[in-house]
């Protein structure tokens, strides 16, 4: 303190440097985003483009083949709402069927029997080491539109589903008139499946036991749907059987090629992923932990559901995770395969209406949206399911 | 503890392994229940199925012809015949260097060269024209010529001779970067430059790959200490860039460097196709090995920062020193994986009409000729990718194990 009066020189003060850096970092950057930005506007002032969303209330004029209700007099910012439902309808499917065969591979990879072991395996090393793109053009171009009929000799499967060129055709079920008194019945067995889950909840709380109320609410609403169905006079739902007419197959739920391709190598490249989290997770959760549980006396299911469980999911979720962020990030090679996933309708209005950077950042913020909610919902679940501790 | 057991267990002896008999075997391993037996024979009749259907598939119908006709156009395109020496001297240059370092450090990187000049030799016995079969095994012969001279340069096995061919070898292989390139893509005077970048086929998915992994490692590094600086500011900016770029797909940023430089950029600067391709994917892979560098910063006990400044390190010294290996070799797994999605990730390219490998076959199954073959293409396509991805990630199994990450 006695020596306060001798001032450390600014060049070799840490506290100044720091500050110092600090703003010339600052500042190259933002001079760099300026000259960029400054170039942007030449370039646009030169072509005679301005900026600008109002582009978005004009008609499309392009039709889109598929997804929710959309027309080609509709306007450019519902085509890309239709995008964006196609996208998260691919994601979710996809993210699904990869969790379903990422799971069971998983397991598989962990069998005791080693016939089962080696194929799992296989599938991995295969599938992981090969690009998507190379396999989504294997599934569209070389077994949709090449190994599969023409629409005429659609392969038939059981249940009246068609396999053709078109795309997959099968029955679906749709609303007859008397739905809505089925309807009735089914909201009076959720209200009351919900509250019997909640007084059986604070039942189980207040004695401190475990369970599961989940069970006796869903129990419930079965119950009221199943009832409600017989009660109901006529069949509340039918159903829409595809049949052959002379170029095509008339109703039914129609998936078509690209849609089918692009499910099905999405879900089995990120699916071999998911697998190997998925063996990584059980791995590490110790013997130990096991043997223990059994040395309690927990049945086999206990020792699954409250022992290996909780601790394997742990390991699992945030990397899971990026593979569900993954699997909806490499849906957007649909432009590829010709399905309009919001990639693809972003391109195609950005090509009628030569709007470079307001599609750009369209597309880029839908893509940044749904990476920050699905990251927020795991992140969300990943904090439900840590480890507790001191 | 971990060191004491590490010494003793080079001096004992593995295990004895049990001798099982066939059938118990199988009874172990197959039958060992009514569901496993179940499970055994679904297993090996789906085997069965798909083995045969392949097999009668690729013996009688497929035509395999299509493959070794359209070779040189898959795999480097539009290069120009007469002009094909700068592709195998850039071969060679890389077969060499590879061969004198496995000649300097043995172990993987001699049984990685072993493997490459395997593969040489066994392709070179495949009946391709005379001269295509001399030109391939001239890889071995670089690789062996390599070995020689390393050999030679450290004659006499002394310390100091050694570590002098150790920097010239650090100093070739980054050199060997900028003349790989200069080669292939030519400067003008006696290398003239070669025209219609964006056709080599399957070469530009192996320069993508190997431009991309050779700037987005250093910028990860970057951007990764940027992540983890104590400036606030550099903090923000370097999270910022890594989430934004995380968050999208690297498609819609090919589309953006395909329809939107040209806007940000003055009207002097128009970098082509190729250019603007390898810079995006090396964007794009940077933000991710940040992340994986990211992982091995924080796997870091603090003593180790602070051993080092208590020995005089500064800040600089202490990451280049002593934090930036341990963190690299704490993450090579992940890094080796980064690699091998930047390299899959390679046939993105074709999205912004460049003629890569995948792009390519397009063309072949559009010629008359070849219609119909899109399963060979695909199946050739497949298992190239396959092996170099395949390989890449034994390798980096094999480094993990020879590094002792993961064995405690």
């Amino acid at each position: 303190m006695q020596h306060g009066r001798r001032t450390t020189p600014l060049w070799r003060d840490i506290r100044f440097l720091r500050i110092a850096s600090q703003v010339l970092f600052l500042v190259a950057i933002a001079a760099g985003i300026w000259w960029l930005l400054g170039n942007l506007f030449t370039n646009l002032e030169e072509s005679g483009l301005n900026l600008g969303f109002r582009f978005l209330g004009d008609t499309a004029g392009f039709p889109i083949s598929e997804g929710i209700a959309y027309a080609p007099t509709d306007v450019n910012s519902y085509a890309f709402l239709v995008g964006i439902v196609n996208t998260l309808r691919v994601a979710v499917i996809g993210i699904v069927l990869a969790t379903i065969i990422g799971t069971l591979v998983g397991v598989a990879r962990l069998s005791t029997n080693w016939l089962v072991r080696k194929l799992a395996s296989l599938y991995v090393e295969t599938v992981r080491n090969i690009p998507l793109l190379v396999q989504l053009f294997f599934w569209y171009f070389a077994v949709m539109l090449t190994a599969l009929p023409l629409v005429q000799e659609a392969i038939r499967l059981p249940g009246s589903i068609y396999l053709s060129r078109r795309g997959l055709y099968m029955p679906w079920p749709v609303v007859t008139p008397s739905f809505r008194i089925w309807a009735w019945y089914l909201v009076g067995g959720a209200v009351l499946a919900v509250g019997v889950y909640i007084v059986r909840r604070i039942q189980l709380r207040r004695a401190d036991r475990p369970g599961l109320p989940i069970v006796p609410a869903l129990a419930i609403l079965a119950a009221a749907a199943i009832g409600g169905w017989f009660l109901t006079p006529g069949s509340p739902l039918g159903l829409d059987v595809p049949v052959l007419k002379r170029f095509n197959f008339e109703g039914g739920m129609w998936l078509s090629t690209s849609f089918s391709a692009l499910v099905i190598g999405l879900a089995t490249y990120t699916g071999a992923f998911i697998a190997e989290i998925v063996r990584a997770g059980i791995l590490a959760v110790g013997v130990g932990q096991t043997e223990a549980a059994r040395a309690l006396g927990l049945r086999r299911s206990l020792v699954l559901r409250l022992v290996v469980l909780p601790q394997a999911l742990r390991v699992i979720v945030p990397p899971v995770t990026s593979q569900y962020l993954n699997l909806t990030k490499n849906s957007s090679l649909a432009i590829l395969i010709g399905y309009y996933d919001l990639l693809n309708v972003g391109t195609t209005i950005f090509n009628q209406t030569g709007r470079a950077v307001e599609m750009i950042l369209l597309i880029m913020g839908s893509y940044l949206t749904m990476s920050l909610l699905t990251s927020l919902v795991m992140n969300w679940y990943n904090r439900r399911i840590k480890l507790v501790e001191r | 503890m971990n060191g004491t057991n590490g010494l003793a267990t080079k001096n004992q002896l593995p295990p004895p392994t049990e001798r099982i008999p066939l059938l118990r075997w199988l009874k172990q391993n197959l039958f060992s229940s009514g569901f496993n037996a179940v499970l055994t024979l679904a297993a090996a009749t789906l085997i069965v199925v798909i083995v045969y259907g392949l097999l009668r598939w690729a013996v009688t119908d497929a035509r395999w012809d299509v493959i070794p006709a359209n070779l040189k156009l898959l795999l480097v395109g539009t290069y120009p015949p007469e002009l094909l020496w700068r592709v195998w001297a850039t071969l060679y240059t890389i077969a060499f260097l590879l061969g004198g370092s496995a000649r300097l450090h043995g172990g993987l990187i001699r049984r990685v060269a072993t493997a490459g000049s395997a593969v040489a030799i066994a392709l070179a016995l495949l009946p391709f024209p005379l001269a295509t079969r001399g030109w391939i095994a001239g890889v071995a012969v670089a690789a062996a010529t390599g070995f020689g001279a390393a050999a030679l340069a450290t004659l006499g096995r002394s310390p100091r001779r050694t570590k002098v061919a150790r920097r010239v070898e650090l100093v070739a292989w980054v050199l060997s970067f900028p003349v790989g390139l200069i080669l292939l893509n030519g400067v003008g005077g006696a290398l003239p430059v070669v025209e219609g970048r964006n056709t080599w086929g399957f070469m530009l998915n192996l320069l993508g790959a190997v431009v991309g992994i050779g700037l987005s490692l250093p910028l990860g590094v970057l951007l990764a200490l940027g992540r983890k600086s104590r400036l606030p500011a550099v903090r923000w900016v370097c999270t910022a860039y890594i989430e934004l770029i995380r968050g999208v797909p690297l498609i819609s940023l090919l589309f953006m460097a395909s329809i939107m430089l040209q806007l940000l950029l003055p009207a002097s600067i128009r970098p082509d196709l190729v250019v603007r391709a390898m810079v995006t994917i090396t964007a794009f892979s940077a933000a991710y090995m940040a992340e994986n560098v990211r992982g091995g910063l924080q796997a870091i006990p603090k003593g180790q920062y602070e051993a080092a400044y208590a020995v005089g390190l500064n800040g600089f010294l202490t990451t280049i020193l002593i934090i930036l290996p341990q963190a690299l070799r704490a993450v090579i797994p992940a890094i080796v994986g980064q690699f091998i999605a930047l390299f899959k990730d390679t046939t993105l390219f074709g999205f912004i009409a460049i003629l890569e490998l995948l792009n390519i076959s397009r063309s072949v199954l559009g010629n008359l000729e070849w219609r119909g073959t899109i399963f060979e293409l695909y199946v050739f396509i497949g298992v190239v990718f396959w092996a170099l991805c395949y390989s890449m990630s034994y390798v980096s199994r094999k480094i993990e194990r020879s590094l002792g990450v993961g064995v405690r």
